[in-house]
């Protein structure tokens, strides 16, 4: 098994996105550059590499209690271009934190692109709280891209929240997250996202809740600065007696442009469903009190996207 | 000292021409407890927003400590020491109480001492530190969260734009009690309340009645205040429920 290692970049872009500043309690799989830098298991997690393509599968044994997985992607080479397919397996009953995140820094000229396939299978009554960051830095001409995708499938009883959260510096994504709820079983995401210069992010959600009292909760807060642009396309359909809600709330500001398309579908008389989508500028009072208090007018934008974004 | 020196402003819009003040001196000396009253419309506010810079005067001059600041902005006057209460407290997302009260500091405060600014005005700080500055809290506590923020920042001058205004009478009663201790604590700041309230009008160094933009008398309570009562400009509690 492969001691970790990684060099000065890399430990920088793992505090970015894990807030790991060593290396981690419990099971653990890091990629650094396409290649995997450390891993660890434990007596309830178990990590293999896939044998058929790049990447991993994650499986945490039944009745598993607050345990955690990490699987943080670092990279720092210019032109790397993958697609990396991460299986997670949850026992049922199973009670478990798993944070992924993806960093890269360009410095080069050629695209850098990481493209991170994920799945989650939740047992009956599992239960994951997966935390998803990505962070992309480095002055070169080369762009960052992530693309990630996220499934969930989660059998009677299962919940699943999953927070995500891109701040900065990566030029373009479009995430793709789509779930499938059985009976009693729920979902709740909570999306942070902030675009500036030309940046471009897409976020597509489709949550179908399948069985009774199944219920979905997409919440989206985002920043659109410069001449960045955002689309924010969640779907929810409701095909038995459930409850499901999306929120929308963005900020514009500068030459910054949003798409909010929230979209609902009610196939069970007795499906629940609502959205709600608000976007404008940071209000003029919010301002004004915050200058009251003696910041200057850029303090008091950062203070009230900081809070924003919390 | 504050001064305003032959202070107009003027507006000019679809409803046409109007002079919210005009002309208007006043001095507000150091050390002391001023309270602003009038008929509704009368300019009161606009006068508090005027010394916040909040907007700008078309014509006349600010001073404070002789130092003209009828240019400065939000930001520059604030940092010179005048610190202003809304009357309708500003709600934000993500922001907590704790972050409001650090903001207005100017540093970072520990828990205990955001605690103590809570507990002057009221509330029990260890419900309210952690939360948001939102519409989850009530008229009463974010009113009483405004004027914790404009204590912590420990100004030569603070004005408090009715501070009564949108609350139920019994958070009214806490609120008297509020700057009735200010009034005890004042020691080298002047405070400015824009208030109708008999019982704050009472505790007044000077009331300055502000009617059609002008000043209409100016006193000392004793001398003032008979001939307000029974006018909108100085209501008891109960006239509220009315």
């Amino acid at each position: 098994m492969p001691k970790v290692q990684l060099d000065e970049i890399q430990r920088r872009l793992i505090r970015e996105i894990a807030d790991l500043h060593k290396i981690p309690e419990g099971a653990y799989n890091f990629r650094a550059n396409s290649k995997l830098a450390g891993r660890n298991t434990t007596a309830n997690i178990d990590i293999t590499s896939k044998e058929d393509k790049s990447g991993i599968d994650i499986h945490v044994k039944a009745g598993t209690k607050n345990e955690s997985v990490h699987i943080p992607v670092v990279i720092s080479d210019t032109g790397i271009n993958e697609t990396v397919y991460n299986d997670f397996y949850i026992g049922e009953d199973a009670d478990v934190l798993i944070v992924a995140g993806c960093g890269i820094d360009n410095c080069g000229s050629q695209n850098s692109e990481h493209d991170g396939v994920h799945r989650f299978f939740l047992e009956k009554g599992a239960k994951v709280k997966y935390v998803e960051k990505h962070y992309g830095s480095g002055d070169g001409t080369g762009k960052r891209i992530l693309n990630p995708v996220t499934e969930c499938y989660l059998e009677e009883g299962a919940s699943m929240e999953m927070e995500m959260e891109q701040i900065k510096g990566v030029d373009s994504t479009e995430r793709s997250t789509i779930a499938k709820l059985k009976k009693g079983a729920s979902l709740v995401v909570k999306e942070r996202l902030m675009t500036h210069g030309d940046q471009t992010a897409v976020s597509l959600y489709k949550i179908d809740l399948d069985g009774e009292g199944a219920s979905g909760d997409v919440v989206s807060r985002s920043v659109a600065r410069d001449n960045s642009y955002q689309k924010f396309d969640a779907k929810i359909i409701g095909n038995a007696p459930c409850h499901g809600h999306t929120e929308c709330d963005s900020i514009i500001m500068d030459n910054g442009r949003i798409l909010a398309v929230p979209g609902l579908e009610a196939n069970d008389i007795d499906a629940e469903l609502f959205h709600e989508a608000a976007i404008g500028k940071i209000a003029g009072d919010q301002l004004i009190k915050l200058m009251t208090l003696g910041l200057s007018e850029a303090e008091a934008e950062e203070q009230i996207i900081n809070g924003f974004l919390r | 000292m504050l001064e305003l020196k032959n202070i107009s402003y003027e507006v000019d819009d679809e409803s046409g021409f109007k002079e919210i003040i005009q002309d208007l001196d006043l001095v507000i000396q150091d050390k002391k407890f001023v309270v602003i009253t009038g008929p509704n419309g009368g300019g009161k506010s606009t006068l508090a927003r005027l010394i916040a810079g909040v907007i700008k005067p078309t014509s006349g001059q600010i001073l404070l400590d002789g130092e003209d600041i009828t240019d400065k902005s939000i930001t520059e006057r604030a940092r010179l020491g005048i610190s202003y209460a809304f009357q309708q407290p500003v709600k934000f997302k993500g922001i907590r109480v704790v972050d409001l009260l650090r903001i207005a500091a100017g540093k970072q405060l520990s828990v205990s001492q955001a605690c103590h600014y809570l507990s002057e005005v009221g509330l029990c700080a260890r419900d309210y530190i952690e939360r948001e500055v939102n519409g989850s809290l009530s008229g009463g506590e974010l009113k009483r969260i405004e004027i914790a923020t404009v204590m912590a920042r420990k100004t030569k001058l603070a004005v408090f734009d009715e501070p009564e205004a949108g609350i139920d009478l019994w958070s009214f009663q806490n609120l008297i009690r509020i700057f009735e201790n200010i009034r005890e604590e004042i020691k080298d700041s002047s405070i400015v309340i824009i208030s109708h309230q008999e019982r704050i009008l009472n505790i007044a160094d000077e009331i300055v009645v502000i009617a059609d933009g002008k000043i209409s008398d100016q006193g000392e309570p004793a001398r003032v205040l008979p001939k307000l009562l029974g006018t909108e400009a100085a209501v008891d509690a109960c006239a509220r429920l009315q």
